[in-house]
């Protein structure tokens, strides 16, 4: 009989401190559905899948409580019968849990209007290098009592601690939804994807690729019809438009499934001009995040996003020797390397996941 | 320094003045050194004065070279620092330290540069959070975050506090609208946390160093995202008959789908200091009242107003006025803003609490509120961020009178105690600080504790910056323990002693 999923964080601490006391290093995997980010996953599998189910829901609260191994879409789903959502809009990768969405970090179309996933995190249970289950944060939305360790979590990959359970804030779904489709250049769609977002307008979601722009209004049926006057734009059929959002969400649009090349991911001030580099590029986020699939080496991709003040990500077909992750140097380096011993000392927890001695 | 030493508490080497003065004048202009007593007296306190404490110096760097050879004179030295904006924090969080430095950021209080494109602004730490959104209004933008204070507190305080204000409902705390700090570590090395891009390389620090209380890094400029201003904001003003309808109300209006601009509640007694102060035209009968506020494009708040006022009158609301025009929404948020000074000329003294529960609770955290206040003695008015369960109950007393302080201190513990044990938090907004270092015993464990200091050695391998704050030491929490034991064992038989 498989374990009840209450008892599990106990064994977790045992398996955790045996591990820290042998030099064994563990590899935390919920769905898998991220693997393929970044390095390679080393040590003893523990797979977080048997610890699932939500804990408490109180849709007036705005709030949920999930054990980390429990599936992305039961929570989704849960929250959709309510009418309500995770406004960050996580990808839904296939077998996706709650505790791989919030390790990884990622959030989707409605990231500049509604916040990243760390934004809507407010607590989580977590197992550290010592083996001590340990609580941050909590199921309130404000709280600033001791560090907000839980939010650190967010995009930490699994190498600070085994998170067990979260607790993140929900929020009403908008009424209705309307999407807009546009002909436009590049520079074109970054001026006015940035023009109107710094207008009262509800406007929760942007793409463009291949000299097509979409935008997405999200609000009550009023506000639509008054945005739409300032937006311009022929409307797409709202079969087509959430399929469209979905792919591009869950990254199956062709521009990601099709190719050889590498795919990188790019995040960059919003209003960086067409970062002019080889390849095809698809844009989300006001500019903010830039895909691109090229072969130019991946030096010449690091230093052009670099010099525009972000960073850059090599997500699909990773030449060998080529970091996943954007490199950390000096000062920063130090700091991360002092903070991942403060909270696993042996370096128990997915070593190497963000990439070299990370 | 291992982590035990640092929960230990802990004793620094005397300093000589002189000396450390000698070495600061040689760093800063002349005017940027102050040392004897009358001049560093100003700075002895924060917007909390019941804590003071005297530094061996002050210091007021006017750019981040002078900050970074300060840190650095420190560093070497062995000397802590606190930093300070303006000093209006209510935890005590910049309270001087005896053998320390206190660095006031407020001379570093330039505007670097407006984006409108972008949606940000680049500030240094010094300035005060109003006028960021005074420099964005000319391109129809402004900074959210309004914490009470904010024609006064500056933006790197805001930073330490993770402050909030009556909009976080909707538009989030300090963290929801930074993108990015610049700090200097005690070692005077630059650290950028976050950036203009919307993820950065690496974990995630710009959420760990927001709300850290100055412990971490010292910050030296920020880059504040701006939101579009709303067109317009109306404010619906409610009564009820009871403070447990009116915490009905507000999570009716949450489960109408409803994320309002603000919804604040006042409690009878507040209402009528207020009123009395202001004159507001607040309902006096009320035994409850609550302000919620919808902004946006006029076709949102239309809509949101008739939606409002119907899930407020089904919650048993008697009374309800909707603001006509901006003048009356002005005056009914006036009263809500004149809590505090109202409370201020009813009693000699008064202290302001910060827990925040789980709404749904909100009506039994009165209840027991009103129990204690019979069993301290003492009045208590109420006022609530509703929205967000934030509560801060306004505890009267006289410190004239013996014994009625550490009543007052008492009250105030129990009632974070109690907002622990209903699942929150002892601090929604205000932070820790000093005041709150007893209570944090009850809100977290040894080794959750033990996690805290050793993130703040991972930054700050001295224990340099702010110590003594926001993380009670091993000893504090035992002190802490026996003293709850022996006052409030019948009143809290559930509660976990460390």
């Amino acid at each position: 009989m498989a374990p009840l999923p209450e008892t599990l964080p106990r064994r977790w601490c045992e398996q955790v401190r045996e591990a820290a006391a042998n030099g064994r290093a563990l590899r935390i995997v919920g769905g898998g559905s991220k693997s393929f980010l970044g390095d390679v996953l080393q040590g003893d599998l523990l797979d977080t899948r048997g610890h699932s189910g939500v804990v408490d829901y109180d849709p007036a609260e705005l709030v949920i409580s999930v054990r980390a191994g429990t599936p992305l879409h039961d929570v989704t789903d849960l929250l959709d019968a309510h009418g309500q959502m995770l406004a960050f809009e996580p990808p839904a990768f296939a077998g996706a849990t709650i505790g791989g969405m919030v390790a990884s970090g990622l959030s989707g179309p409605r990231r500049v209007q509604a916040g990243a996933v760390r934004d809507h995190l407010l607590g989580v249970s977590l197992i550290d290098g010592q083996g001590q289950l340990l609580r941050f944060g909590g199921r309130v939305m404000k709280n600033v009592a001791g560090f907000d360790v839980s939010r650190l979590m967010a995009g930490a990959w699994g190498t600070l601690g085994l998170i067990t359970e979260v607790s993140l804030r929900t929020l009403p779904r908008p009424p209705q939804e309307l999407t807009l489709r546009l002909e436009l250049d590049e520079a074109g769609a970054i001026d006015r994807f940035n023009r109107l977002a710094g207008q009262p307008l509800p406007l929760s979601a942007t793409a463009w690729h291949a000299g097509l722009a979409h935008l997405r209004l999200s609000g009550t049926e009023a506000s639509l019809r008054a945005a739409r006057a300032t937006t311009g734009g022929e409307p797409v059929g709202d079969v087509e438009a959430s399929a469209y959002w979905q792919a591009l969400r869950d990254q199956r649009l062709p521009f990601f499934t099709y190719g050889q090349h590498a795919l990188w991911r790019l995040s960059v001030p919003g209003t960086t001009a067409p970062v002019e580099l080889p390849g095809e590029m698809l844009m989300e986020w006001h500019g903010g995040l830039r895909w691109l699939r090229s072969e130019i080496p991946a030096t010449a991709v690091r230093t052009a996003v670099a010099d525009r003040g972000g960073h850059a990500q090599c997500w699909y077909n990773r030449a060998p020797g080529v970091a996943g992750f954007e490199p950390l140097q000096g000062p920063m380096a130090a700091l991360h390397r002092r903070l991942r011993r403060a909270f696993d000392p042996q370096g128990v927890f997915n070593p190497g996941r963000m990439g070299g001695e990370f | 320094m291992s982590p035990d030493s640092l929960r230990a508490s802990r004793e620094f080497a005397a300093v000589d003045r002189r000396l450390l003065a000698q070495r600061l004048r040689r760093a800063l202009p002349a005017d940027a050194v102050l040392v004897d007593d009358e001049s560093v007296r100003p700075y002895e306190c924060d917007g909390l004065a019941t804590y003071r404490r005297v530094p061996l110096a002050v210091v007021l760097p006017q750019d981040e070279a002078q900050v970074q050879a300060v840190l650095r004179i420190c560093a070497e030295l062995g000397v802590p620092v606190v930093a300070r904006g303006a000093g209006t924090g209510l935890s005590g969080g910049a309270m001087p330290h005896a053998q320390g430095v206190l660095m006031s950021l407020a001379r570093l209080n330039r505007i670097v540069r407006v984006d409108p494109l972008a949606r940000i602004a680049v500030v240094q730490p010094g300035v005060r959070n109003l006028s960021i959104s005074e420099a964005a209004k000319p391109h129809g933008l402004y900074y959210a975050p309004d914490p009470s204070s904010q024609i006064a507190c500056t933006i790197g305080g805001n930073v330490a506090e993770n402050a909030g204000g009556v909009h976080c409902l909707k538009y989030g705390l300090t963290l929801h609208n930074v993108m990015r700090v610049r700090a200097l570590s005690i070692d005077g090395e630059v650290l950028e946390f976050g950036s203009e891009a919307l993820d950065s390389a690496g974990l995630d620090l710009l959420a760990l160093v927001i709300g850290s209380e100055g412990m971490l890094a010292v910050v030296t400029e920020v880059t504040v995202r701006l939101l579009p201003l709303p067109q317009v904001a109306r404010c619906v003003l409610a009564s009820f008959a009871s403070v447990v309808r009116a915490g009905e109300a507000v999570a009716g209006v949450i489960s109408a789908g409803i994320i309002p601009a603000g919804m604040e509640m006042m409690d009878k007694a507040a209402t009528a200091a207020v009123e009395e102060f202001v004159h507001a035209g607040y309902p006096l009968d009320a035994e409850a009242i609550l302000l919620v506020e919808s902004d946006g494009t006029p076709e949102v708040v239309e809509d949101e107003i008739a939606l409002i006022r119907q899930v407020l009158q089904a919650h048993g609301a008697h009374d309800i006025r909707v603001s006509r025009d901006e003048a009356e929404r002005l005056r009914f948020w006036a009263g809500r803003k004149a809590a505090f000074p109202a409370a201020g000329r009813l009693a000699a003294d008064y202290y302001c609490m910060d827990g925040t529960i789980p709404r749904k609770r909100l009506g039994e955290m009165l209840e027991s509120i009103a129990a204690m206040a019979q069993r301290y003695g003492l009045r208590c008015l109420n006022v609530f961020h509703a929205g967000d369960g934030n509560l801060h109950p306004l505890i009267l007393f006289d410190a004239g009178q013996p014994g009625e302080q550490e009543r007052a201190e008492e009250f105030g513990e129990a009632i974070l105690r109690h907002s622990v044990e209903l699942g929150g938090t002892v601090s929604g907004e205000h932070g820790v600080g000093v005041e709150k270092l007893g209570a944090m015993c009850a809100q977290f464990t040894e080794a959750e504790l033990e996690s805290f200091f050793r993130v703040k050695l991972a930054f700050d391998g001295q224990g340099l910056l702010n110590p003594g704050k926001a993380i009670p030491t091993l000893n504090r929490c035992a002190e802490y323990g026996k003293q709850h034991v022996r006052g409030d064992v019948t009143t809290h038989p559930g509660l976990p002693r460390f």
